[in-house]
């Protein structure tokens, strides 16, 4: 297992994905930076924030106090004859113009959630929910006449925990419903109770996974511009999914399609955050009307932090059952996952924990599996889809019982998992939830871990340590993620929420090249591996290749940036493109040079003779005879140097990408504070395009793990109120507390695509925070504590020790 | 988060400072490095209508060692702690506990005045004013006064300084030969808040220790001196069995408040610990 292999070698194709690599490539695979860094780092970003439309006006929010209350009174006299203020609305305002939205999707059954509008009419759900908007002349004048509305409220009870919402006289959270349950939902497979009454060992623990929230550098910002002249509507919008938001506002605001544009300009990290409805925005585009001017609205940090979706937020009991050679024979779980007042629009709230019991588990040979999903509704602020969805819980879950059985079983960590893991060889199959996985890498994984880690001498220092009183543990964490989607995430479920992509790649008059593209670009590199899969597709080098994303009205329709499909999807997208404009190319060079375009090959910009290599033109001059001279070539040359390809998955319903995790800690037992000396990553994204970003997408997912893992949570009151809303209190991972993190990846390309890639965005979320857990529960062993809660404080590593 | 509109007046001198925030009747600011306040004033906790710059006051600059007293005035910024020679020689205390206040952004606009002026019981510098015995010079109506610091800090946020009054400089015994010092927090990240934090001063004398002074931070609603622990250490070598007798003192000493995230008991397991780490560090320096 130790021997090499011969596809752990980043950035170059395996041997098995050979037949995808191009025949003249020198792009794809190599660590190229990001065309676009150079200039954001130069200040030359043009972020929402950033734009000053003429007669421009500014929003801002009056927001609710309490979590659950009755709208009694609104007074707006005062607000209304403050300086600078053009408009004052109210939910009532809007709702003549907006249609309601219902956050639920067809092919989750029994799903339910209350019709939401961008302003309330009768009451507040949460506490920081936009009741009054106010717009005026500045974003302070906005403010200064919003501390003059007066809002009279009547308190309501309170749904602040699941226990109270899941009380059998719980007040509902919306009239009329018979519970407070959002959805449920029981996966099972096999003979579950059988395999527990069977089993030598059994295992379980209760856990808890607090509640975050995804903090983008830059907020949730846009601009409604709504011309009624023409009845037309630009939104210039800090989105991942511009052609989602304008079918939302065509439809919600009764425009044509085709009358709505976003525009998705330089957009500051995004991670999930930045393809919900929100209530302001949506309000934003109906102010814009109200105004007859645009009008911006950018969420500062506090409003970020109640309105931004939150996410996470599970309490899972769960317990696997082992046969006495520490084989899985089942796992059985239930979740409770606690939502906001409604579903999110229109990506649901049922996602996280749709995944959360359908990813347990996963990476293991497993017959019998029973999986309980309860999603609960609360008086706080929405939750969402936010990066790695669902896949940090089942991961945890499934990873703290994998080491409590080996515990139980005196296995080492890598000795069980390489006894339960689907073998590399047993491809095609599928886990015990029904996903078909067509081919992984986790036994590779697993041992290059531990060759990465030098996991025997961590062992040996480890114990030489602990006799000097100093705690360290080392964790593991396999996962399997989910990427690529096809129709059957929503397009099923009746969203209009597209999975494919669309690509239009043009050879200009210079004979450089132009590609406008529906993935979009929040700072990963997106744009950057685009072009680098154009530049060897098509044959040129990647300095004249421009690619243009995230704008409704000069690209093509596309699902755009979620679920790491920007790689897998977009990727593909823009590599039949560009096949296909390279065979429109050859064919001119061919009528121009009396040859046969099959002789023909087009490499760095320069058409060749396909065997030998000889140069015979450029690729500028076939550029300058088709656009300028069409007259010198031959009578019917179909001279069609503008392409358009639009590609939609079809193969595997999901493309599933796996890796491991490795976390190696020293834990202070006297003050709960944990140091994190390394993480370890072995992961698996198929091809890869630019191992640069791959590197930096995992290491930003670690990090965001980690986060999670030690420091950040949501913590509410018992009335709801959030106790930590501002980044004095809400602690996101910072970099004197994160480790060096080391990479190491294998290449298991899918052949649903000739691109060979999956996704990699969620890699570093999804078994950071289970490895970390891992590691802390590692240390503690021989001090009797165990963890089962993340985040891991030091109240809770101290309490965990009886410290105090 | 946008301040609500304030007018903004850049004295030269005490006398100037004083009466723009008279003629503002009450309803004024002094800002100094703003870190704390230009927060508070985008955030809309505080309003004034007239905010007064004192950057442009001469008299509040400068470092002198004036015979055995250290003065520091109240515009010398976070940053200088760590890097002027004569605080590094004089006031130790203050130089080993520059390095975890904030971030280097914060500590280059910071000032040492702002901080002990606004007195946030979680910081670094109001409690190390404790540790050192140092007095405050205060400007008022009647002139210019001294307060010490076991006088200034009364309760949250609140310290001797009144309304309209200006915290003119710090004045900080200076270390002698014999002093030692040790700083140490317990805080989730760097620069962050510490759950708790302390420094404590004091003169060697052979292996024993005199004129023991403790000062803890997050242990309150102000900077606490640790009394007990103090006199359990004082005249004594701190071997282990005076180190766990001055532990069991600091019990006596705080009142930590109760929240979610560090319980109170936990506030007092963190002080004992840190208590143990001071003398520890203390020792390892010697």
């Amino acid at each position: 297992m130790n021997a090499p292999l011969a596809f752990d070698r980043p950035g170059r194709p395996s041997p098995e994905g050979a037949e995808h690599a191009p025949a003249s490539g020198r792009h794809v695979g190599a660590p190229l930076p990001r065309p676009n860094a150079k200039r954001l780092l130069a200040g030359r970003g043009a972020y929402v924030s950033d734009l000053k439309l003429p007669r421009m006006l500014h929003a801002a929010f009056v927001r609710a106090p309490f979590a659950h209350a009755r709208i009694v009174r609104i007074g707006l006299d005062a607000a209304r004859a403050a300086p600078g203020v053009v408009l004052v609305a109210t939910g009532e305002d809007l709702a003549k113009l907006c249609t309601p939205w219902v956050g639920t999707l067809d092919h989750f059954k029994g799903m339910k959630s209350a019709p939401q509008l961008p302003l309330p009419l009768e009451r507040v759900t949460w506490s920081g929910q936009a009741v009054v908007a106010v717009v005026a002349e500045s974003r302070a004048a906005a403010e200064d006449a919003a501390e003059l509305v007066e809002v009279g409220y009547e308190e309501l009870p309170v749904l602040a925990d699941l226990d109270t919402a899941l009380a059998p006289d719980a007040p509902r959270i919306a009239p009329g419903f018979a519970d407070n349950i959002c959805f449920r939902s029981v996966v099972e497979t096999g003979e579950v109770d059988d395999a527990f009454a069977a089993a030598a060992h059994v295992v379980e623990a209760d856990m808890a996974f607090g509640r975050h929230t995804g903090v983008t550098l830059e907020p949730r910002a846009l601009i409604a511009d709504f011309d009624a002249s023409e009845r037309r509507l630009t939104v210039h919008h800090a989105t991942q999914t511009p052609f989602q938001f304008q079918d939302l506002y065509a439809r919600h605001y009764g425009l044509p399609e085709a009358r709505v544009r976003v525009v998705a300009p330089d957009v500051g990290g995004s991670f999930g955050i930045k393809l919900h409805v929100y209530h302001e925005d949506m309000a934003v585009i109906g102010l814009s009307m109200l105004a007859g001017r645009p009008v911006k609205y950018v969420a500062d940090r506090l409003e970020a932090f109640v309105s931004d979706i939150h996410a996470r937020d599970h309490r899972v009991r769960a317990r696997a059952a082992l046969d006495a050679n520490g084989r899985l024979i089942a796992i059985a779980a239930e979740d409770e996952t606690a939502i906001g007042p409604f579903s999110t629009y229109p990506r649901t709230s049922a996602v996280e924990g749709n995944q959360v019991i359908r990813l347990i588990g996963a990476p293991y040979r497993l017959d019998a599996y029973r999986g309980d999903l309860k999603v609960v509704f609360q008086n706080k602020t929405q939750t969402s889809q936010y990066r790695a969805v669902g896949h940090p819980i089942a991961c945890a879950v499934t990873e703290h019982l994998m080491d409590r059985a080996a515990a139980r079983l005196g296995l080492d960590p890598f000795d069980i998992r390489a006894r339960n893991l689907i073998p590399d060889d047993a491809y095609p199959c599928a886990s015990a939830t029904g996903y078909r996985f067509e081919k992984l890498s986790h036994e590779a994984c697993l041992a290059r871990l531990k060759g990465l880690m030098d996991y025997d001498r961590l062992r040996a220092e480890q114990a030489e340590l602990r006799a000097r009183g100093v705690h360290r543990g080392i964790g593991i964490a396999a996962f399997v993620e989910i990427t690529n989607p096809t129709p059957a995430f929503y397009g099923v479920g009746g969203a209009r929420i597209s999975a494919q992509d669309g690509a239009v790649i043009a050879i200009t008059p210079s004979g450089e090249v132009r590609c406008t593209i529906s993935v979009t670009e929040q700072g990963q590199g997106t744009e950057a591996i685009i072009g680098q899969i154009v530049a060897d597709y098509l044959g040129v080098p990647q300095e004249v290749v421009r690619v243009i994303t995230g704008d409704t009205e000069t690209t093509p329709h596309g699902g755009a940036t979620w679920a790491c499909r920007g790689a897998g999807i977009g990727g593909e997208t823009a590599l039949q493109a560009a096949k296909k404009l390279k065979a429109n190319v050859l064919k001119v060079a061919a009528a121009i040079l009396q040859a046969q375009p099959g002789d023909l090959d087009l490499v760095d910009g320069q058409v060749v003779a396909a065997s030998g290599g000889a140069a015979r033109l450029s690729l500028a001059e076939v550029a300058r005879i088709a656009f300028f001279r069409s007259d010198t070539l031959p009578p019917g040359t179909d001279a069609q140097l503008t392409v358009a390809h639009h590609f939609a998955p079809s193969g595997y319903p999901f493309a599933f990408t796996n890796g491991i995790h490795g976390c190696h800690v020293e834990v202070d037992a006297e003050t709960g504070l944990v140091k994190i000396l390394r993480h370890f990553v072995v992961e698996d994204c198929g091809r890869i395009i630019n191992p640069l970003l791959v590197d930096e997408q995992v290491r930003g997912g670690v990090v965001q793990g980690l986060g999670a893992a030690f420091f950040e949570e949501c913590r509410y009151d018992g009335n709801g109120q959030l106790l930590n809303g501002s980044l004095a209190d809400y602690l996101v991972p910072m970099a004197c507390e994160m480790p060096d993190i080391a990479i190491a990846h294998m290449e298991t390309p899918t052949k649903d695509t000739e691109l060979g890639a999956k996704g990699c965005g969620e890699a570093g979320t999804a078994a950071a925070s289970a490895a970390a857990l891992n590691a802390v529960n590692d240390a503690l062993a021989p001090l009797g504590a165990v963890l089962t809660q993340i985040p891991m404080t030091p109240a809770r590593i101290l309490t965990a020790l009886g410290a105090f | 988060m946008k301040a609500r509109a304030f007018a903004y007046v850049r004295p030269r001198t005490l006398e100037e400072a004083h009466a723009a925030f008279a003629a503002a009747d009450g309803d004024a600011s002094f800002i100094s490095g703003g870190q704390s306040l230009v927060p508070a004033l985008a955030m809309r906790l505080q309003a004034p209508q007239v905010l007064v710059d004192l950057a442009g006051v001469d008299a509040l600059r400068g470092v002198h060692l004036d015979g055995d007293v250290l003065r520091i005035g109240a515009l010398t910024r976070h940053a200088d702690a760590l890097t002027d020679p004569l605080i590094r020689r004089h006031a130790p205390l203050l130089a080993a506990a520059a390095p975890f206040v904030a971030h280097p952004a914060i500590r280059n606009r910071g000032t040492l005045g702002g901080s002990v002026a606004l007195a946030d019981p979680a910081s670094e510098f109001p409690a190390m004013m404790l540790a050192m015995g140092a007095e405050m010079e205060i400007s008022g109506d009647a002139g210019l006064r001294r307060v010490p610091a076991d006088e200034y800090f009364l309760d949250l946020y609140q310290t001797a300084i009144e309304p309209g009054e200006i915290l003119v400089a710090l004045h900080v015994p200076a270390a002698g030969p014999h002093a030692c010092c040790a700083f140490d927090e317990m805080a989730r990240r760097r620069g962050d808040y510490a759950m708790v934090g302390g420094g404590l001063m004091a003169e060697r004398d052979g292996d024993a220790l005199r004129a023991v002074r403790i000062a803890l931070f997050s242990v309150g609603p102000t900077p606490v001196r640790a009394r007990g622990a103090e006199a359990a250490l004082e005249g004594r070598a701190p071997d282990a069995d005076t180190i766990a007798a001055a532990q069991r003192a600091l019990d006596g000493d705080i009142d930590p408040m109760d929240d979610a995230e560090v319980p109170a008991a936990m506030r007092r397991h963190l002080a004992r610990v840190l208590l143990g780490r001071l003398i520890r560090k203390l020792e390892a320096d010697q």
